[in-house]
């Protein structure tokens, strides 16, 4: 029997360490993982776990990340709880396997400490690894800060085991900036932890030999579409269980969790719309310019990017005048992916509320409270006029000349 | 019914139908008469992983399926990390008490064509043989990517013809050397690796059985012979194999823990290869006067390597 860990009530862990905790505490039963920064700790932190006695399942340090998805792959079809962690070059090493993972309806937790994209090489945070998952069947859940990358592991067990879902799941935290940043974290107990999401309750495992199991069949012409509908319906139906989820981890913990998040919202008349850290500054640059300019600012931030809660979108930008869609990630010669789907929901409104597209942040480049409040005060104008009145696309915290693209054909 | 000799083929091609005969294999493909033959030589519950290749794709075609045991295939390159992922999966609710039968004996088995095992798979293997799990890997080897209809492979031996390393008015077809697989996962210090053929169906049944039994990671390189590609008359697969192993084309040997070489069959009548060559239509155009000399060099070569490898038991290192 694996040791248990006394902890205290408010420990002081970043993101990645909180993320190593969760594993530990959920008793994976194979852990196949390959390093990359800034994920690297979460690996590293499970191994110290491992080689003093407080983890009974097996850690399998492999040649890749396409090995580690693949083992975990080979160890779900066997009947146990898996788990993973990864970043960036690594997550794009893995994307083929995402795709045969969720296939397989296995469901695996896949921590991504979030991270930009090479070529050129960047080590810091952005999303490009993020949205590389977005079609990849996977649920993907978002952490903002250190204690929802703890919590949000025990909520994805407990969601991708579902036998209703029997998805794999993201638990995403953005690099360095969550991952790295030590904050104070409210764990649970291990017996409470584990009691939340129980023991993994095994289905077609190929370790049960009463029934022979076949896993990765070929389909062509003739199925392969009945069975991506499948899944993708299982997916889109997922929410049912994730707000479930949600709310027995409220009950036993007092933490509200939402697909989306509305922060200051109640009479919002400009919101941004964000992932990742970045939702805490720009809650607090909403604050200020309330509380200094009078400015009716608010913030939406999906906390669940897969399945991509269309509803709780448009009905939480309802109300508001204009709306600023924050991407991490370079859309390559397109809008922004968040833009597009929030712009899609908005589209179904009366209202249909006046929506730019913000690209920041990519490769690290830092976000500040000045930045956001430079935004809210953008579509504070919009809102005034009636009309965008800047290009439909911009970069926020670009150095050189301003860079947009489109305009509106909405003004007078 | 546990095998405790193998002394009939007829009623050890019979022992454990675990291998359904309804597959999509061509007629005279070696691959279902080695998986046979393994899934024959144990009575052992069996976890099989298999590459993307003729194998799969011919014998899991939804919604039928022609194991009846566990199996699972992902992608081309993986099948050593999908049978060692089941296999820690396996060692961890052992340990925990989680399986449904504990005592049951279970043993884990990877496939792959030479395509998955010496090329587009061959890190997932070294890894997962580093890292010791306890499995046998079997390579299908036909010497070619005959799923995707016949391109070379790092296993295509020189000389042969394939769609891309082909013979024409200025070429002999490929260039390059077989890959020394064999080697290779010798040099990982694999327990158990060896080299076997299904026309020695009792050598092969012992070999497997061997890997099998042997705790590891094990390799076994096989000969599969592959109508298609390679050119002849289904009917004559055994044929075929009698050659490559009596022309040494395909030494049948072991090595154990890396160094103890043992050779498992030594023709009496050793054969000139050329005969090997000639029965099979991918060396034909090695018989113009102007490609003569890659049959001499493939002969030189075959016996090299058989003097290397009689001095290699010999040693005893």
């Amino acid at each position: 029997m694996a040791e248990k860990m006394e902890l205290n009530d408010v420990e002081v862990w970043d993101g990645n360490y909180a993320a190593a905790q969760a594993l530990r505490q959920a008793q994976v039963d194979v852990v196949a993982a390959y390093p990359i920064t800034p994920s690297t700790p979460i690996v590293e932190n499970y191994g110290a776990f491992v080689a003093n006695g407080y983890i009974d399942g097996e850690f399998v340090m492999v040649e890749s990340e396409h090995g580690a998805m693949s083992t975990c792959v080979g160890a779900a079809a066997a009947g146990g709880r898996v788990a993973t962690a990864t970043s960036s070059q690594g997550f794009l090493l893995m994307v083929e396997v995402l795709y045969q993972a969720s296939g397989m309806r296995l469901p695996i937790v896949l921590n991504v400490v979030n991270r930009a994209l090479a070529s050129p090489l960047n080590v810091r945070g952005d999303h490009g690894d993020m949205y590389a998952g977005r079609d990849s069947g996977w649920i993907q859940l978002d952490a903002f800060n250190a204690q929802e990358a703890y919590d949000l592991n025990f909520c994805a067990f407990k969601i991708a085991e579902d036998i209703n879902v029997r998805l794999p799941a993201m638990v995403h935290q953005d690099g360095f900036l969550t991952s790295h940043t030590a904050q104070n974290v409210s764990p649970l107990s291990d017996d409470e932890a584990y009691a939340f999401i129980g023991d993994y309750k095994p289905v077609e495992e190929m370790l049960d030999f009463s029934k022979a199991v076949t896993y990765g069949a070929q389909t062509e012409e003739d199925w392969h579409y009945e069975h991506k509908a499948k899944q993708h319906r299982a997916l889109m139906d997922s929410y049912v269980v994730i707000d479930r989820v949600f709310e027995e981890f409220k009950q036993k913990t007092g933490r509200e969790y939402k697909r989306v998040e509305s922060y200051l919202m109640e009479d919002a008349e400009v919101a941004i719309v964000a992932l990742g850290s970045t939702v805490e500054t720009a809650i607090q640059a909403a604050q200020e310019l309330r509380d200094n300019e009078g400015l009716k600012a608010g913030v939406v931030a999906p906390r669940c990017f897969r399945p991509f809660p269309f509803n709780e979108i448009r009905d939480a930008l309802a109300d508001v005048k204009a709306v600023a869609v924050l991407d991490r990630s370079c859309p390559m010669g397109a809008m922004g992916a968040l833009f597009n789907e929030v712009s899609a929901a908005m589209y179904t409104t009366p209202s249909r509320p006046l929506i730019t597209n913000f690209i920041y942040g990519l490769g690290g480049r830092d976000f500040s409270l000045e930045d956001a409040k430079h935004i809210f005060r953008e579509q504070k104008g919009h809102a005034d006029v009636g009309y965008i009145t800047t290009h439909i696309q911009q970069f926020s915290g670009l150095r050189g000349p301003k860079l947009g693209f489109y305009e509106t054909k909405r003004s007078k | 019914m546990a095998i405790t000799s193998i002394k009939n083929l007829k009623e050890f091609s019979t022992v454990n139908e675990r291998f359904e005969g309804a597959h999509l294999l061509c007629p005279g493909c070696a691959h279902s008469m080695i998986v046979r033959e393994l899934m024959n030589a144990t009575d052992d519950n069996l976890v099989i992983a298999s590459a993307t290749g003729c194998l799969e794709v011919c014998t899991a075609v939804y919604p039928y399926t022609s194991w009846d045991t566990s199996w699972i295939h992902i992608g081309f390159e993986n099948a050593a990390s999908a049978a060692t992922g089941a296999e820690a999966m396996y060692k961890a609710r052992k340990r925990k008490g989680t399986l449904k039968d504990p005592d049951a004996p279970v043993k884990f088995v990877a496939f792959g064509g030479d395509g998955a095992t010496y090329d587009i798979g061959f890190q997932w293997l070294s890894g997962a043989v580093e890292r010791g799990h306890d499995f046998t890997y079997i390579c299908l080897d036909n010497e070619n990517y005959a799923n995707t209809g016949g391109q070379r492979s790092s296993s295509t031996p020189i000389g042969a013809h394939t769609s891309t390393a082909q013979a024409g008015r200025v070429s002999y077809g490929k260039k390059q050397k077989k890959k020394d697989m064999v080697a290779i996962m010798a040099a990982h210090g694999a327990p158990y690796v060896a080299q076997l053929a299904p026309n020695k169906w009792k050598i092969m049944a012992k070999g497997f059985q061997k890997a099998l039994e042997t705790e590891g990671p094990c390799f076994i390189n096989t000969v599969s012979a592959c109508t298609t590609e390679w050119k002849f008359d289904p009917k004559d697969t055994i044929h075929i194999t009698d050659l490559a192993t009596d022309t040494l084309m395909f030494p049948i040997y072991e090595i154990i823990d890396g160094h103890e070489l043992n050779i498992l069959y030594r023709p009496k009548n050793v054969i000139p290869v050329e005969e090997y060559l000639a029965a099979q239509g991918r060396y034909k155009h090695l018989f113009k006067p102007e490609n003569r000399h890659v049959i001499e060099q493939i002969q030189k070569e075959i016996d090299a390597k058989w003097e290397y490898l009689q001095r290699r038991e010999e040693a005893r290192v």
